[in-house]
């Protein structure tokens, strides 16, 4: 094709490339791993929408600087990042906290049949389980993905041991923290083996409104017959370009649910690599995101069914977006050649709850099987008028109307979500979501419609 | 209770008029049924009256105890005592009939300034109606109407219509989806209410439902005008003749 050219750098760019020699000196282990992803974030630069896998989410033009990539902190520091309630955290059996990418603590009690090290640990030390960071081809080449390989400081692995069923959750709660805004890279690897069942929670905290940039990868490989819950809150920083991906590898007749809950942050993008490798395996990949303000939210998804029976995936991605927010779906479902039987459908819809509200939706069928039955969908609209008058018709008023289904509308995303009091606490978060809209349209000029 | 003063209503955006200087009065106390062929204007008079904005009132008034409530939204019509039993009830995916419920009827009690209700009052409100209607508990944890039979959804209907307890009730087509038995109950419901504080619009094809809840007066509509206006033995007569005496008088 062209020419090889020098791309310009941008300042984020060209300080990212500048920090890495002296990171890679002080960060342990994986050190090819690091190099090859490196390379890979040399040449292709923070993408842009002339990046097909980022068409919607121009990274280079929200990121202008990079952020200080964050020092381990100390103890003062990690009191007063860990202070605040955080909602999921205490729901698990055992938590795992990390202020600006860094573990830092572990509360509650290691189930039997568990055991999870520090990745800083890990990778100092040599864990068995190294050789699995990054294993799943399916996310190499992505953006998010290079750049936290490149600069991943701490994170954990979690080995649950076959067939062992695990009673609660294992909550990660990942803080962002500081006086100044700061660059986390942080990479849980979970290996659920054969027969296991496991629930997997992770909550990315951030106060106030500095310009954090986390960026997180959890790792998921599950072995044959396993049964993997897992769910992601976002609420990062209102200034937050927060990049977040799930991977995770099916292995035979293993269930997955996995269920995104994006709240906060300015632009936010998170991402989830599924693949089959095992036949007749199921997942659930759902996202449920409210957006306000300007904020811009991310799901990008990418499903590969690549064993026969080729299993059954559904997605679900919810979309409330108010004022001058955008929210972006893009899902891609690939069906191998040899991936009969697969059957998969994606749905993507979303509500514009005011004129400046913007939604890009981009599904697509990649199918290289003849016998398989994939589809996909994609909706973008106001509230139902129709539903709305009916409730108001009872006497419920309109701000009311709107709420009730705006929870239901978004609650069909969480609903999937098996542990109830976890999702009690979405739902809770998602009334918080609609108690602040119902206080802008009071605090603003009554709208009229 | 209820007055109609020559209302010209025609769908919003569009040049199809479909109300065409309507009046039409319902006393307090009264029962009034409204028959006329289909596309005659009967769903759209009761969406207009009860707030549905898809149309647009060019003409007229729609006075509740004197009061226009054509300005109203219709959730405040709602809580002014006006009650409409939908011909096709929406359903409502997501919403538990019980959260909707709660929602309507503290919502109302709301705008009249009355105390939210407890909750096992409102158990205790729901379940009694409930009984009443045949209308078993699992359907009320179900998601509003998604999945119910015709006839369930119209029983629904009544269900909300017997909690909020309207002054004003227009029922719309209630009776086509429903079993005799359900229609026997239906009527009851009314009758037990016919008091000089209530009223009733009753819109029906049939004769069948006005054996049950006999009408104080029956109005023929046609071409969106009531046409004709007598007592319940107009039905019987439309009932035998059918409507080709009015259907040029419009
Ligand atoms: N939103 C709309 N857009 C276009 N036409 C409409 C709309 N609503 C009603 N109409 C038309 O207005 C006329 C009256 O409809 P309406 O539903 O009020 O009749 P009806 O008397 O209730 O009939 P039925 O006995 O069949 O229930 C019909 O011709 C209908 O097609
Ligand atoms: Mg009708």
């Amino acid at each position: 094709m062209s020419a090889k050219i020098t791309p310009m750098r941008s300042a984020a760019e060209s300080a990212l490339i500048d920090r890495f020699p002296a990171v890679k000196a002080s960060l342990p282990g994986l050190a090819s791993a690091r190099e090859d992803a490196f390379a890979a974030f040399v040449a292709a630069g923070l993408p842009t929408r002339r990046n097909e896998a980022w068409k919607y989410t121009d990274l280079r033009a929200a990121m202008r600087e990079a952020a200080p990539l964050a020092a381990r902190p100390n103890d003062a520091e990690i009191t007063v990042a860990l202070k605040g309630p955080s909602p999921l955290a205490r729901q698990g059996v055992v938590t795992l906290s990390f202020v600006n990418g860094h573990y830092v603590a572990t509360a509650g009690t290691l189930p039997a049949g568990v055991s999870i090290t520090p990745l800083a640990q890990a990778l100092t030390d040599g864990h068995p389980l190294l050789g699995r960071i990054g294993a799943l081809k399916l996310a190499n080449g992505d953006l998010a993905m290079s750049l936290n390989t490149a600069f991943m400081t701490d994170g954990a692995i979690i080995h649950v041991a076959e067939g062992v069923t695990v009673d609660g959750p294992i909550a990660l709660r990942f803080v962002t923290s500081g006086a100044t805004a700061v660059a986390t890279a942080a990479r849980v690897l979970m290996v659920a083996e054969a027969g296991s069942q496991v629930m997997l929670v992770e909550s990315h905290e951030g106060q106030g409104a500095l310009a954090h940039q986390p960026n997180t990868a959890v790792e998921i490989i599950a072995g044959d017959k396993a049964v993997v819950s897992h769910v992601r809150l976002g609420l990062n920083s209102a200034g937050a370009v927060a990049l977040s991906t799930l991977t995770a590898d099916l292995g035979s007749e293993t269930s997955l649910t996995s269920v995104n809950v994006a709240l906060t942050g300015a632009v936010t993008r998170h991402q989830a690599f599924v693949r089959f490798s095992g036949g007749d395996a199921r997942a659930q990949i759902n996202g449920a995101t409210l957006l306000s303000g300007t904020q811009h939210a991310d799901s990008t998804l990418v499903v590969e069914h690549a064993a026969e029976p080729g299993g059954e995936s559904r997605e679900l991605f919810r979309t409330i977006i108010d004022d001058e927010a955008s929210g972006v779906f893009q899902g891609k479902i690939i069906v191998q050649p040899h991936a009969q039987k697969t059957d998969g459908r994606m749905a993507s819809n979303a509500v514009l709850l005011s004129e400046n509200a913007a939604m890009y939706n981009k599904p697509e069928l990649e199918i290289f099987a003849d016998d398989v039955a994939c589809a996909h969908g994609a909706t973008c609209g106001a509230l139902d008028d129709e539903l709305l008058f009916y409730l108001m018709s009872r006497g419920i008023s309109k701000a009311e109307a709107e709420a009730l289904m705006i929870e239901s509308f978004v609650g069909a995303a969480i609903d999937f979500i098996d542990h109830e009091p976890i999702r009690d606490i979405l739902h809770g978060l998602v009334q918080d979501w609609l108690q602040a809209r119902a206080a802008r349209l009071n605090a603003g000029a009554p709208t009229v419609s | 209770m209820l007055e109609i003063r020559n209302l010209h209503v025609k769908i919003a955006d569009e040049d199809k008029v479909i109300l065409n200087g309507l009046n039409l009065k319902v006393a307090k106390g009264e029962v009034a049924a409204i028959m006329g062929p289909n596309g005659s204007g009967k769903s759209t008079l009761s969406y207009v009256i009860a707030g549905k904005p898809d149309y647009e009132v060019t003409d007229g008034e729609v006075l509740l105890d004197g009061v226009n409530i054509l300005e109203m939204a219709p959730d405040e019509r709602a809580a002014a005592g006006l009650f409409l039993a939908f011909q096709y009830p929406m359903e409502i995916p997501g919403v538990a009939t019980m959260t909707f419920l709660k929602a309507a009827m503290n919502a109302q009690r709301k705008q009249r300034g009355e105390a939210e209700l407890t909750t096992p009052d409102f158990i205790k409100r729901v379940n009694k109606a409930a009984d009443l209607l045949g209308i078993p508990k699992d359907m009320l944890r179900r998601p509003l109407n998604v999945g119910f039979s015709g006839g369930e959804k119209k029983r629904m209907e009544i269900l909300q219509m017997t909690l909020l307890e309207p002054k004003m009730s227009i029922m719309d087509e209630t009776d086509s989806g429903l079993d005799i038995d359900a229609l026997k109950i239906v009527a009851e419901g009314v009758n037990a209410r016919r008091d000089p504080e209530h009223a009733f619009l009753v819109i029906t094809h049939y004769q069948r439902l006005l054996d049950y809840i006999k009408p104080d007066t029956v109005h023929v509509m046609s071409r969106g005008q009531i046409v004709k206006t007598g007592g319940a033995e107009l039905a019987l007569e439309l009932e035998a003749n059918g409507y080709r005496d009015y259907q040029s008088a419009a």
